[in-house]
């Protein structure tokens, strides 16, 4: 493994933002909004440090249009913000995906719906993997589990949206971004570039560029639409990411990502303890979503547990992966509810 | 001669030009286009100063302007200043 | 022997335009050409659209151009500028888009004095979606959602955004013109001109209002529709220049600089 200096202790926000800088970020806008307020906080003399520009924009929908603005200008940017300022900002992913210009929007999560407590939450499921925005899009969506993943996930965002000129979202929690662990804050590898031509910086030495995601000619529309499909079939084919641990005998497996995921870990060790075969599917991408591994799981393993802090969002994706026959049921705590490591025991218990 | 030249596939017919002549030198048309519109028509060139003030009314880049160029003249750099880009 | 003295400035591309007959977009639209061209930008210029009729000015400038979403061309415009300061960033937008939908981004991108240059056009009532009322739609003019004119009483008054913008410190520049006759659309073309040569050499924000006439939804003529912005709505927008900072205190935005202070007492 390559050398990564020492570890440090920092909170998850802290080091997605690093995570961010050292990948190249160069153009920063966000929205004070709890609880990331870290994010900008720290871009905000960090940023500066590395030439980059950091700026705090009146509102989470003017944060995302300049993300748009610099993606455009062939500039790394970000923007972060939590759960209500990312509902301001689909109109703006929806822009991004349709305007094909590169983004990583990250979200720590909080409770929903409306304007919601600070607490920690899984709720923004469906947003970020079905598109709050509209039209016909997808958003890689990255989900990171600890302090290690925000930073290596934030330099991961980037390249992929730079590979596929799409938004890329990064999905964590209050949790998560609050907490503090040990982590390298150096890459495992320089951040890989992409460079595009599709990109307004000028018409020098070439015909001008437009960047638009109206055609209004014949079928224009439609087959920008067919680009899109194909683009996102590159991505289910190539992007996807997961964990398994202790699956190997295992005859319940608990799918969960993030903080939810942590808590799972502890029940299947505490299981194990007890006997019990159960083992953790953790993706790592919630879209694309690692469906055919799972579904290939489900061959011999028939029983699931889809354990999430929400009402229940992730559990349709699992249910749609695996095979006819398998049991798929789901248990979780939304808007702020952190089950303890014994009620998911119980709960696999039960099972 | 001084004289415009109205790009009549591209005349849009609104007139605004006609208005402008200080020395009413262009009517409204009455030949259609193929955009459906009746392209504004220069009647003459006797009189015209080549003063631009059609072509800085029209928004559709329609009309060029030509100007009648004696080299020792001075009036005519100071025109070509004002109309020019 | 003829020498051309007026034609079409090669920023302008030489395409017929879907603008109504009389609208003044396609005079606006030269006049910024007409700059593009003299300040030699055209390499380096990217002129952020907006949403309402003008949506479609990608088919007309010869230069780099991207979409907004509605309202948003100044934060889309910040975020170009930022990244990449070298180039030369204009906006041009409508009422609905600039006075609206938009009216946070404006006033945010102004205060901040971003290097940007405004062309806001200004018709009082929004064109492409079919004689809504805009924000600067005049006291008792009806549109399609002011039938009886607009009210004090259900709408409020006309937004003023020269006067408005004027007042913000960030802002350099600031003046309203008109269109309706060569001697407008001459100073017209002067204040363009002022606020490109504010951004290529001050680094400063400069807003330019122009009046425009909407034949269409005003349903009269194109002359007709002159003669209402000269006579009508210059009652409501006068014409004038609300603000012109000298030179050299005109410096505007350096985020640059402000970054490199902001370093020295960073974390």
């Amino acid at each position: 493994m390559a050398d990564r200096g020492p570890k440090s202790l920092v909170k998850g926000n802290i080091a997605l933002a690093e995570g961010a800088v050292q990948a190249g970020l160069k153009c920063y806008f966000g929205y004070p909004i709890t609880p990331q307020n870290e994010v900008p906080e720290y871009l905000s003399g960090r940023l500066p440090q590395v030439g980059g520009t950091f700026l705090q924009a009146e509102s989470e929908l003017a944060s995302i249009n300049m993300v748009y603005g610099a993606g455009a200008a062939g500039v790394r940017a970000m923007t972060s913000s939590s759960s209500p300022g990312i509902s301001l900002m689909q109109e703006g992913i929806s822009f991004l995906a349709g305007s094909q210009i590169p983004a990583v929007i990250a979200n720590v999560m909080r409770c929903g719906p409306g304007l919601g407590g600070i607490k920690p939450t899984q709720g923004d499921y469906y947003q970020a993997t079905r598109g709050g925005g509209h039209g016909d899009y997808r958003t890689i969506v990255l989900a990171p589990n600890c302090v290690q993943e925000m930073f290596d996930l934030a330099g991961l965002a980037f390249e992929l949206a730079e590979k596929y000129r799409n938004p890329v979202l990064l999905l964590s929690d209050a949790v998560i971004g609050q907490m503090a662990e040990g982590a390298y804050l150096k890459h495992e590898k320089p951040p890989v570039r992409h460079e595009s031509p599709f990109t307004v910086t000028g018409a020098k030495g070439r015909p001008p560029l437009n960047l638009r995601s109206m055609y209004l000619e014949g079928d224009d529309q439609e087959e920008l639409n067919y680009t899109l499909r194909e683009k996102y079939a590159r991505m289910t084919r190539d992007e996807v990411r997961f964990e398994t641990r202790e699956i190997e005998d295992a005859e319940i497996v608990i799918v969960a990502f993030g903080t939810a995921s942590r808590i799972a870990l502890s029940a299947v060790r505490e299981a194990r303890k007890e006997g019990m075969k159960v083992g953790l599917f953790r993706p790592k991408t919630l879209w694309p979503f690692p469906a055919p591994q799972l579904r290939e799981l489900s061959g011999r393993v028939k029983k699931f547990f889809d354990f999430e802090l929400n009402l229940g969002q992730m559990v349709d994706d699992v249910k749609a992966a695996v095979v006819p026959g398998t049991e798929v049921k789901f248990w979780g705590r939304p808007a702020g509810g952190l089950p303890a490591v014994g009620d998911v025991l119980e709960k696999l218990k039960e099972f | 001669m001084n004289r415009i030249e109205i790009n009549f596939e591209r005349c849009k017919g609104c007139y605004l030009c006609v208005t402008a002549c200080p020395r009413n030198l262009i009517e409204e048309g009455h030949e259609l286009n193929a955009a459906g519109y009746y392209p504004a028509r220069f009647t003459s060139s006797q009189s015209c100063t080549a003063c631009a003030l059609c072509a800085t009314v029209c928004p559709d880049v329609a009309i060029e302007v030509w100007k009648d160029v004696d080299a020792t003249a001075p009036a005519n750099k100071k025109e070509e200043a004002k109309s020019s880009g | 022997m003829a020498k051309k003295v007026f034609g079409r400035p090669q920023a302008l591309c030489d395409v017929p335009t879907h603008y109504c007959a009389g609208c003044t977009h396609g005079t606006a639209h030269r006049l910024v050409a007409e700059a593009i061209d003299h300040f030699g930008v055209a390499d380096r210029a990217v002129g952020v659209a907006p949403a309402g009729c003008s949506v479609m000015m990608y088919k007309y400038f010869n230069c780099d151009t991207i979409e907004a979403a509605h309202g948003r061309a100044l934060a889309v415009g910040t975020g170009i500028k930022r990244a990449r300061p070298d180039m030369f960033v204009f906006t041009y937008q409508g009422d609905g888009d600039l006075a609206s939908i938009g009216l946070c981004e404006t006033m945010h991108a102004a205060n901040r004095g971003e290097a940007i240059t405004v062309i806001y056009v200004n018709n009082a009532v929004y064109g492409m979606t079919g004689g809504q009322m805009a924000p600067t739609t005049l006291l008792d003019q009806r549109t399609t959602t002011t039938p009886a004119g607009r009210a004090v009483a259900n709408e409020g008054y006309p937004l003023k955004m020269a006067e408005i913008l004027a007042n913000l410190d960030g802002v350099a520049y600031c003046e309203r013109v008109a269109m309706y006759d060569a001697k407008q659309v001459r100073r017209a073309r002067k204040a363009i001109f002022h606020a490109f040569e504010l951004q290529i050499k001050h680094n400063a924000f400069g807003f330019v209002e122009l009046l425009s006439a909407c034949p269409t939804n005003l349903k009269i003529s194109p002359l007709k529709a002159q003669k209402w912005v000269e006579e009508e709505m210059v009652k409501t927008f006068p014409l004038g220049l609300f603000k012109d900072l000298p030179a050299e205190t005109a410096a505007g935005n350096d985020g640059a600089a402000q970054q490199a202070k902001g370093a020295a007492h960073a974390v």
